[in-house]
């Protein structure tokens, strides 16, 4: 295995090319009417910073009311309200949508040498569906907010409330609908429009992780839609199919609920490990190890995703032997989790390993998932289930998995890709920066969750016993960290834009096919459609590329 | 070098392609066959969707009816099989239109596909004015779940002149279950049968127009796929609704 660092000659002297799809039409209608799928990744990249800040904003608002064990700050139905809004825009509005719809949306067809997804108009209906998705939870939220929690749960959504239940469970169907069609999207082209010689496993990883969570869009939302029209006709007609009173079932909603909602948490882990693959891989400068072991965990992570989804229905009245074997098929998911895991350590081992930014998240997305995992095998358990669910222990679990892992992928591969985005450079120390401190912030704010879990903080209150109080400062702290961790990327990204440094083709010298071409790449990304006669990752073949290169410039 | 060509070759918004040049080929396929593998492709895709989306209902019946078997059938036996057989017999006989609309489309038949098209949706407006004559029968006897629900029929059917068994005033609660998913069942089938006609009147006038008249048959063969999974949905509906178990 090579590990020769070869500098590409044009990469000092890099030039901003004259055409790009930034600049091939101008206007906003340009942009609005667009069907190319790099703008369209752009349109997303924009509409879900914006939702992710309005989250924080709520996160940030949770946090600082529980600084204190008496309810302050805000009223105890306000605090509902909170952090319903809190998860419905972070997983319907950000998670969901974040790798897929941005990077997936814009790497994917270059990946694989095609021109453009496969049906253009149907990704950019999917944005417009998102975008309608957005505006009804925030009018949700301005006509008075919605205190269901995120899970809609029965009767509560049906009978009990006040709120805008319908007008929230009408933006996340439509939501559902713009993750379809960019599923949808992915595997049509996936499967149509691969370039010659790109075989499936000649693919990069990140295609794979992707081509995985489609699945699990395409098959596990309509699930989710049509429960959320039998919760909507339940609570305008009054139909009965989850009300008790009428001879209907409220854990049959459960069932139905999370047979979208737990896939749904690996339609947002998958994307990130498939970022995560790829930085590893170009940092280590080594061929991911095992390639094709963890192009088929990713496969087996949605499949075996289908299968554990009452692992959240453990108290709620299950039968102990569905209980039983949910909570054996959950710990086997922890295995193609572990392949990843071990495969991504494999290609660190003995790889010419350098720190850039997108190695740090990635690096802190390792860890953080590990200890995000390995917690989850707890809560599978079905004795500890009983004694953790409904405490803050779940409330640092998922978030070490969505936020410690995901939203680490999700900066990492931003990192990664923002010099072929926007062919400019970001700010190397500033971003360093804002890598470490999300890293400490994120430990300070939720390892203390863990251990306030354990001793019985029951999550979803607005007030709790005096003696919580230290660690809960604790958290609150580190959230503040986290936050400026967080807020540093949307400014000097934003800087960057102006005034980077100039990227040229390939800054990273990665293998993969987006790198071989300007950036920012053409509207039709390629010149002529490339034929792929190499493995992906393959760093000897790009050495040698170079090499005859340098002998020519 | 790959790059400096990259950068350099400047972007042509037509680009020609080895073969004939179609107007519906879409510049991103590489070829026209490409194109229309990855249409029907991705409509397959969309009715696997579709089938998700159907089958929470179908989850939600299999549960009830066998929890709550002898409301299921009575409640069941309120419907009309001669209306749904007719309804039955529309739809299949709409779904061979649109088979012979695609076929009039692939011989290049304009006028024969405008009328197979025309047919197709006539029986669609047949099928759905059934169904409202069988909705409305149901408001009629306060068999719409809701406030005004009522359950007197399957207390005491001999007072309503039927001969179904009596069934206990808690079993008989349960048929609203049944109503329940009968409507949102039947009515999620409407609606897709709705939008079809409306994509329907759409078809007609491209077809007018004379865009599939050259060939190019893609967006009628898809939404003939679509078609036929709205009866095929109604196939699977009518026997789980109408014939729990019909015995004289």
């Amino acid at each position: 295995m090579s590990t020769t660092i070869v500098r590409l000659p044009d990469q000092a002297t890099a030039q901003m090319p004259k055409r790009s799809y930034l600049n091939n039409e101008h206007g906003l209608l340009s942009w609005l009417l667009t069907g190319d799928h790099k703008r369209i990744a752009i349109l997303y990249l924009i509409s879900i910073s914006f939702f992710f800040l309005l989250g924080g904003i709520f996160a940030g608002l949770i946090r600082l009311e529980l600084l204190t064990p008496q309810p302050d700050l805000m009223a105890s139905d306000t605090y509902n309200k909170m952090f319903t809004m809190h998860g419905v825009v972070m997983i319907f509005l950000f998670l969901v949508p974040s790798v897929p719809a941005t990077l997936g949306n814009f790497l994917i067809p270059i990946m694989i040498g095609a021109k453009d997804l496969a049906f253009p108009k149907i990704n950019l209906l999917s944005w417009y569906l998102y975008m309608v998705g957005g505006v009804l939870t925030l009018a949700a939220l301005v006509l008075g907010g919605v205190d269901t929690g995120w899970t809609f749960t029965t009767p509560l959504s049906t009978h009990y409330l006040n709120t805008n239940v319908v007008t929230a469970a009408t933006a996340i169907f439509i939501a559902g609908f713009a993750s379809i069609f960019t599923g949808l999207n992915f595997i049509v082209t996936i499967h149509r429009m691969r370039a010659p010689g790109m075989t499936w496993f000649r693919m990069p990883l990140f295609v794979w992780a992707n081509y995985a969570a489609s699945i699990l869009m395409v098959l596990g939302t309509p699930v989710l839609a049509i429960t959320l029209v039998l919760v909507a006709l339940e609570r305008t007609i009054g139909i009965g199919v989850f009300d008790p009173t009428k001879g209907g079932d409220p854990l049959l909603f459960q069932h139905l609920f999370w047979f979208y909602s737990h896939p749904a948490v690996y339609i947002m882990i998958l994307p990130g490990m498939g970022v995560i693959s790829e930085v590893i891989s170009t940092f280590s400068r080594k061929r991911v190890f095992g390639y094709t072991a963890v192009a088929f965990s990713s496969v087996a992570i949605a499949l075996f995703g289908f299968f554990v989804w009452a692992h959240h229905m453990f108290i709620m009245g299950v039968s102990n032997y569905s209980a039983l074997v949910f909570s054996l098929l959950t710990m086997l998911v922890a295995v193609p989790s572990a392949i990843k895991v071990f495969n991504w350590s494999f290609t660190l081992q003995k790889g010419s390993i350098t720190f850039e930014t997108p190695m740090l998240y990635a690096f802190a997305f390792i860890g953080l998932f590990t200890i995000g995992g390995m917690t989850g095998v707890f809560l599978g358990s079905l004795g500890m289930d009983i004694h953790l669910t409904e405490t803050y222990f779940i409330v640092a679990h998922f978030h070490f998995v969505m936020v410690g892992g995901m939203l680490m992928a999700f900066l990492a591969g931003i990192h990664f890709w923002w010099p072929k985005m926007t062919g400019r450079m970001y700010p190397e120390s500033f971003s360093k920066l804002s890598a470490v401190t999300s890293f400490i912030g994120f430990n300070l704010t939720f390892m203390p969750q863990f251990v306030l879990g354990y001793l019985g903080m029951p999550r979803r209150y607005h007030a709790y016993p005096a003696e919580y109080q230290v660690l809960n400062v604790l958290s609150t702290a580190g959230a503040t960290v986290l936050g400026i961790g967080f807020l540093l990327p949307l400014l000097y990204l934003g800087w960057s834009l102006k005034y980077g440094k100039i990227a040229g083709n390939n800054p990273w010298q990665a293998t993969g096919l987006e790198w071989q071409i300007q950036s920012p790449p053409l509207t039709e990304n390629f010149t002529e459609i490339p034929v792929i006669d190499y493995e992906a990752y393959d760093y000897e073949w790009l050495a040698h590329k170079t090499e005859q290169e340098v002998t020519v410039g | 070098m790959d790059n400096a060509l990259a950068a350099n070759h400047t972007h042509e918004a037509g680009e020609t392609h080895e073969h004939v040049f179609v107007p519906q080929h879409r510049h991103h396929f590489e070829t026209e066959q490409q194109q229309r593998e990855a249409g029907t492709f991705g409509m397959w895709l969309f009715l696997l969707t579709e089938i998700m989306f159907f089958g929470g209902m179908f989850f939600a019946y299999l549960l009830y009816r066998n929890w709550y078997n002898p409301a299921f059938v009575a409640a069941s036996n309120q419907l009309s099989i001669p209306l749904g057989a007719f309804n039955t017999a529309v739809l299949i006989g709409s779904g061979f239109f649109m088979a012979l609309a695609v076929w009039a489309a692939e011989v290049r038949k304009k006028s024969l596909l405008v009328l197979f098209l025309a047919i197709t949706t006539l029986l669609g407006f047949t099928f759905l004015g059934v169904k409202y004559v069988e909705y409305h029968e149901k408001w009629e006897k306060h068999h719409i779940p809701g406030e005004h629900f009522d359950v007197s029929e399957f207390v005491n059917p001999k007072a309503f002149g039927l001969k179904e068994t009596p069934l206990a005033p808690d079993m008989a609660a349960k048929t609203q279950v049944f109503f329940s998913l009968y409507f949102a069942m039947t009515g999620m089938h409407a609606l897709h049968m709705i939008i079809g006609i409306v994509l329907l009147f759409w078809l007609m006038y491209r077809s007018q127009r004379g865009d599939f008249s050259s060939g190019y048959v893609a967006p009628i063969e898809n939404f003939g796929l679509y078609w036929h999974f709205v009866d095929i949905v109604w196939i699977f509906l009518f026997p789980l609704l109408y014939l729990i178990n019909r015995h004289p």
